[in-house]
């Protein structure tokens, strides 16, 4: 009756095995992800820019805010981008170090971006995930909300704010922040909804938790893959989002840059034969939207196995 | 389906009413007048002024005058900047020209993108399937102020065929351009979500037994995978809708078409407010009936929605 050796040895083995082979959810989303080929290099290339635009100005031989006289008006004749003069990228029309203030503005666009992205998730996971859980009521009211401030024009209503109380970054962050979270807010509330039937969220209301914990500490970590390419996928938007504010000139403020200010003033340049004014911050802007579209689409398919 | 229109009525009015109340209020808490400039006016002038524009008056009088004028009246007041032209003046000089590059962005990009969208399925790993995904992974990082001045560079200064801005009454020729870069991302978009969708529904078991009773393929996709591949497609139309609009104000900027988008800039700069938000609430109030609009023809074209 009792089973007999080989047979125990052979199941030992089985369990053994069965713990070297059993991965976790993200071990197999990042064994995915790094199969993406195209993702990985997206990521690569991300890492580089980002390197580029916080340690970049140790590399510059110019201050980026150190306007060259001798240049002004003479900027497409010396100002041409060369190692010589130190000006790697050039100059642009008041004379300024274009590599200095390219650095400045990838940092800015992707600290906007982040930034922007990070205040979408949490806000919108924890607004959306209070909506789902409770239902009902409380989740008719809260994403009627959301309904409502959809459909307000908000590039306006952003606008006429950085209008009225003066245009700074915080300001910009602050509009970014107000309007990013609301998709975010739908894509909770709809996950939400499908876990919070699960047995471990009935156990731990039948425990007797409390229904911000069960929110927080059930429902908010297994919102997370989603949530994760929501965000990647929501930081090249806003990237070109405040692009687009500081090409209309009332976004990030002089002396300080943004890649969208840099491109504007590059645009206007245009036809006074500099062209590198225009040429390095939008390969940076493109190469920077492409990398974050690779990386978060690989994300994608690594977490979002449904989506395929 | 009428008790669901009315419904969503329900909705959009009080929309518009906290869209009207949130830009007055914005207005309202401004710090500084219009009237304040670098050289302050005698008190007695602006005294006069304040009069004159009503802004004399408390803040409930002044609230409810507005949204009441602007409501039944569609009445935005006087400019601030332009002492003979009233914020109507202004948006009747703009706003034809911005629903007429409008209207055809909107129309080349749904005819383009879902043509593009359907022959890249339709043709699914063939090299018109990889060209399609590649414009519309290329088009989506180009957004349309960087896509605009890339024309101008081309048409203008390189090949010389197409003037360089301006609006002349809206002949072809100063249509090209400011159409081609407002629509360009929006056609990516729908390609691409056409593209998942057609997929999605060529491999539904209707389409399997249209197939087998010996349809023809043209009628197949024609008759039965079109309509469902356009649900999606028509979700997202209210959003396009809205992203050009607003789009509207890159291309003024950049092809001086003299839309409206070009006077909410100049108005944001020299802090003309009545302008700001006769404009915004203009916006709003197309995007609310817009999403309506796209709302009521989802539910008419999907005979499983539940409204």
């Amino acid at each position: 009756m009792f089973p007999n050796k080989a047979t125990v040895e052979s199941l030992e083995d089985a369990a053994h095995m069965a713990e070297v082979q059993g991965r976790s959810l993200w071990g197999d989303a990042r064994e995915r992800f790094f199969r993406n080929r195209a993702a990985v290099v997206s990521l690569i290339v991300l890492i580089c820019i980002a390197a580029f635009g916080f340690l970049g100005e140790l590399v510059a031989q110019w201050e980026r805010d150190f306007v060259d006289f001798s240049l002004m008006g003479a900027n497409a004749t010396q100002g041409v981008p060369s190692f010589e003069t130190g000006h790697y990228f050039g100059t642009d029309a008041s004379g300024r170090d274009l590599f200095a203030r390219v650095v400045q503005g990838t940092r800015i666009s992707l600290m906007v971006g982040i930034v922007g992205a990070m205040v979408a998730v949490i806000v919108g996971t924890l607004y959306g995930a209070t909506a789902g859980y409770f239902g009902g009521r409380i989740d008719g009211i809260m994403m009627r909300t959301v309904d409502v401030l959809m459909s307000i024009p908000f590039m306006f209503v952003l606008i006429l704010m950085l209008v009225i109380f003066g245009r700074s970054l915080f300001m910009l962050f602050l509009g970014i922040g107000l309007i990013s979270w609301l998709d975010m807010a739908r894509i909770a509330r709809g996950q939400t909804l499908s876990i919070k039937n699960k047995e471990f969220v009935e156990v731990a209301f039948a425990t007797g938790v409390h229904p911000l914990k069960i929110i927080l500490r059930h429902i908010v970590p297994n919102l997370l893959g989603i949530v994760i390419v929501y965000a990647t996928l929501l930081v090249p938007s806003m990237i070109i989002f405040e692009s687009f504010i500081s090409f209309l000139g009332l976004g990030v403020q002089e002396p300080n840059t943004s890649l969208g200010a840099l491109i504007s003033e590059g645009n206007k340049n245009v036809g006074n034969g500099t062209p590198w004014q225009l040429a390095f911050p939008l390969a940076f802007f493109v190469v920077t939207i492409f990398a974050f579209f690779f990386v978060g689409d690989g994300l994608r398919d690594a977490l979002d196995p449904k989506d395929r | 389906m009428t008790a669901y229109i009315i419904r969503r009525l329900a909705v959009a009015i009080p929309t518009l009413l906290i869209l009207v109340i949130l830009s007055f209020i914005l207005m309202y808490a401004a710090p500084g007048g219009p009237f304040n400039s670098d050289r302050p006016l005698p008190p007695q002038v602006l005294a006069n002024l304040e009069a004159k524009y009503g802004l004399d008056q408390p803040f409930w009088k002044r609230i409810t005058t507005y949204v009441w004028s602007v409501t039944t009246q569609f009445d935005f007041g006087p400019s601030f900047k332009f002492k003979d032209r009233s914020v109507n003046d202004i948006i009747s000089q703009g706003f034809p020209v911005t629903l007429t590059y409008g209207f055809w962005s909107f129309i080349v990009a749904v005819v383009v993108g879902v043509s593009l969208g359907a022959a890249a399925a339709i043709r699914q790993n063939t090299w018109l399937d990889y060209l399609a995904v590649g414009i519309s992974v290329g088009a989506q990082v180009l957004p349309n102020f960087v896509l605009g001045p890339i024309l101008i560079i081309v048409f203008t200064l390189w090949l010389g065929v197409l003037p360089g801005g301006g609006w002349n009454g809206g002949q072809w020729q100063y249509l090209v351009m400011p159409v081609i870069a407002l629509s360009t991302s929006y056609m990516a978009s729908i390609a691409r979500i056409t593209r998942s969708s057609m997929l999605e529904v060529l491999n539904t078991n209707f389409i399997r037994t249209a197939r087998a009773k010996g349809l023809s393929p043209t009628r197949v996709i024609w008759k039965h995978a079109l309509k469902p591949t356009m649900l999606p497609v028509i979700s997202y139309l209210g959003p396009a809708f809205v992203g050009m609009i607003t789009g509207s104000v890159v291309v003024d900027l950049i092809f001086s078409t003299g839309g409206i988008g070009q006077f909410f800039v100049n108005s944001a700069f020299s802090r003309d407010y009545s302008v700001i938000m006769g404009i915004t609430i203009l916006v709003g109030s197309l995007t609310i009936l817009f999403n309506l609009v796209v709302d009521i023809l989802y539910a008419w074209i999907d005979p499983k929605i539940r409204y």
